[in-house]
């Protein structure tokens, strides 16, 4: 510690350059902490205790085509399952196309399979007896200012009313909550009972989009998807059975790899950053050899030589690093109240934060390295000559 | 008494690829505690080799080099950077402070290698800053200082630890004479009222005056060792 106004000083010694460098630090790590809430988002929001325990099956093809009704009776008899429910896909739009909700018709136990989305007993009473009855997750009712009681219309994007209306109106009959901060990104659901559009859409009924099963044991969870899949082989209709993480993830996946997309471009970014801090520690030490040499005629020795150059450019990066991270985390924020929690991006968290400390450790040590052994190996006496 | 530096049948050779530079022969030489010596030359006669393998900068190639009774001739890299600390003060002709740091922050430097707590090494290094005249400098960058100040501060840097031995590599080569002046005469007063034992090289007959003595070293060899007398200095 005695020695940082010694590192300081050394880093702020060109401060036009020092500044330029930090600047580009920043806008590296801002990138970082906004990519990595997305990914967080896909990733991060399937590790839930219920998730667990939870496996969803779906078509083997694609999670697009729907399954036949009548697996629900079949799976309920595999052993080792102790809950089935079903949900399918309900493309839509509130009030403009830019507003696109995600919305399913669910089952009538689907509430009891996920237990972290909280509704009120009279809530769940009420959405079982209004037919065109919906559920809403409390952030997605707060980004639209929904009140329970409201009339909901929604623009059907695929499935028109069998009089051919594209208009769907819900009376909103519960708010549900989500206590877990992990899981957050659930409360921007809507949801209706699978009765009303399996009657009333022109098309898309009599199907299941993707079952959800409740697993006794999580660690047999295996054996049990097998057993689900094995109902469905060779038939038309072929299952793929996975937990829960495992679909969320290829849900992404039928997007785009989100983690391969993000990672690659964090690496060309970090490595252009490589090289241009790089390149500013080597001009920082090489226009400091005599001051470097005078501190080891001092007495201090190539240890500490060495070190002072290290923690010179980990303080760089340090500096850079924090601020761009501390201004994604204002700007997710700002985002996320803007545009509601529906858009996937989690707010930047302890996770992000570990990862960015140390990457800017390890980029700092690396950048540092080779300046920092050119100061440790420097002679003296060759120094203090120019030579 | 033995002398504080006694260096016997001392070579350094330099060898650059193929090329053998002999740039020190043979050199035998005591140095007396409390002597203030001038080293004098031409230009590529070996001085400052000589004061570098005496400040324990360098290792010579043959012979041996004893400081304070310590054989430092065969000490490896890192027990010369901690005999230096405790040891030896440097002062160079272009002063060499860090300019980033203030006069009093760059005369703590050396303390900062000690256990000493922070309100001591200020205080260390206040002290050395009036010993040098320059207390009211205390916060003056290097830049804001004239040359023969920056010097003051080196030398306030070089002291600061107290060592017994002060080498100085044409401390005045590059000060006007007003300022010359007075760094000689405070590395007078150093030798004189502190005891500090003296190394200095200068190219200059008139700096030489103010040492107790002088030598002349050609080409490696120490040619002459005649006595200055005290009577032109005071
Ligand atoms: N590190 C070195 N490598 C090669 N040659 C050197 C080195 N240091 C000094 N020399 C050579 O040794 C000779 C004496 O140098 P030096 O001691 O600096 O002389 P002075 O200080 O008397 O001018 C010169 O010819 C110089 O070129
Ligand atoms: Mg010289």
């Amino acid at each position: 510690m005695k020695y940082l106004h010694l590192v300081w000083s050394a880093l702020f010694r060109r401060k036009t350059r020092t500044v330029f460098t930090i600047i580009s630090v920043i806008a590296a790590f801002l990138l970082f902490g906004l990519l990595d809430s997305v990914r967080d988002a896909f990733v991060g929001a399937a590790h839930s205790a219920a998730g667990a325990s939870r496996m969803i099956t779906t078509s083997k093809e694609s999670f697009v085509i729907s399954l036949p009704t009548s697996l629900l009776m079949r799976i309920q008899a595999v052993p080792g399952v102790s809950a089935v429910t079903y949900a399918n896909w309900f493309g839509g739009y509130y009030q403009q196309p830019k507003n696109q909700l995600i919305a399913e018709s669910v089952a009538n136990n689907f509430f009891d399979l996920y237990p972290e989305m909280k509704l009120s007993p009279g809530e769940l009473h009420a959405f079982h007896a209004t037919r065109a009855g919906a559920v809403a997750g409390a952030s997605l009712a707060r980004r639209f200012g929904w009140k329970v009681g409201d009339k909901i219309p929604i623009q059907a994007t695929i499935f028109p009313q069998k009089g051919g209306s594209n208009t769907w109106t819900f009376d909103l009959v519960g708010i549900y909550h989500v206590t877990d901060p992990q899981l957050k990104g659930e409360e921007g659901a809507l949801f209706f009972n699978w009765d009303y559009f399996d009657q009333a859409a022109a098309f898309g009924g009599g199907t299941a989009g993707w079952y959800i099963e409740r697993v006794a044991n999580p660690k047999l969870a295996d054996g049990v998807a097998r057993a689900i899949d094995a109902i469905s082989a060779n038939s038309d209709h072929e299952t793929k059975t996975e937990s829960e993480d495992a679909f969320q993830t290829s849900f992404a996946s039928q997007f785009a790899n989100i983690g391969l997309l993000v990672g690659s471009i964090m690496g060309c970014v970090f490595f252009t950053l490589i090289l241009l801090t790089g390149n500013t520690m080597a001009q920082a030490v090489r226009e400091r050899i005599p001051e470097l040499a005078i501190l080891k005629t001092i007495g201090f020795s190539n240890r500490s030589v060495l070190s002072l150059v290290l923690a010179e450019s980990v303080l760089l990066l340090a500096l850079g690093g924090a601020i761009g991270l501390a201004i994604a985390g204002v700007a997710v924020g700002g985002i996320r109240a803007k545009l509601g929690p529906q858009i996937p991006m989690l707010p930047v968290g302890k996770q992000t934060w570990l990862l960015g400390v140390t990457l800017m450790v390890l980029i700092g040590l690396l950048v540092g390295a080779l300046p920092a052994r050119r100061g440790m190996r420097l002679r003296i006496v060759d120094a203090l000559s120019g030579r | 008494m033995s002398p504080l530096v006694e260096i016997r049948n001392l070579s350094k050779v330099y060898t650059r690829g193929r090329q053998r530079i002999e740039v020190l022969h043979h050199v035998d030489l005591d140095i007396p505690q409390g002597d203030f010596l001038a080293l004098m030359g031409p230009s590529g006669s070996g001085k400052t080799t000589l004061l570098n393998l005496i400040g324990g900068l360098d290792s010579p190639t043959e012979g041996t080099l004893c400081v304070a009774g310590r054989r430092i001739d065969q000490l490896g890299q890192s027990e010369l950077a901690r005999w230096r600390a405790s040891n030896v003060g440097f002062v160079f002709q272009f002063y060499n402070l860090l300019p980033m740091l203030s006069a009093s922050r760059n005369v703590e430097l050396p303390l900062l290698l000690t256990k000493l707590p922070a309100a001591k090494r200020r205080s260390h290094a206040a002290v050395a800053l009036e010993l040098v005249g320059l207390a009211d400098r205390a916060t003056h960058k290097p830049g804001e200082l004239s040359g023969g100040q920056q010097q003051r501060v080196a030398i306030a840097r070089a002291i600061v630890s107290d060592p017994t031995l002060l080498v100085c590599d044409e401390p005045t080569g590059d000060l006007d004479r007003q300022s010359a002046v007075e760094v000689l005469t405070l590395l007078q007063r150093l030798n004189r009222d502190h005891g500090k034992t003296v190394v200095m090289v200068t190219h200059d007959p008139k700096a030489a005056e103010y040492a107790s003595h002088t030598l002349h070293l050609d080409k490696g060899t120490l040619v002459e060792a005649a006595r200055a007398a005290d009577a032109a200095a005071s």
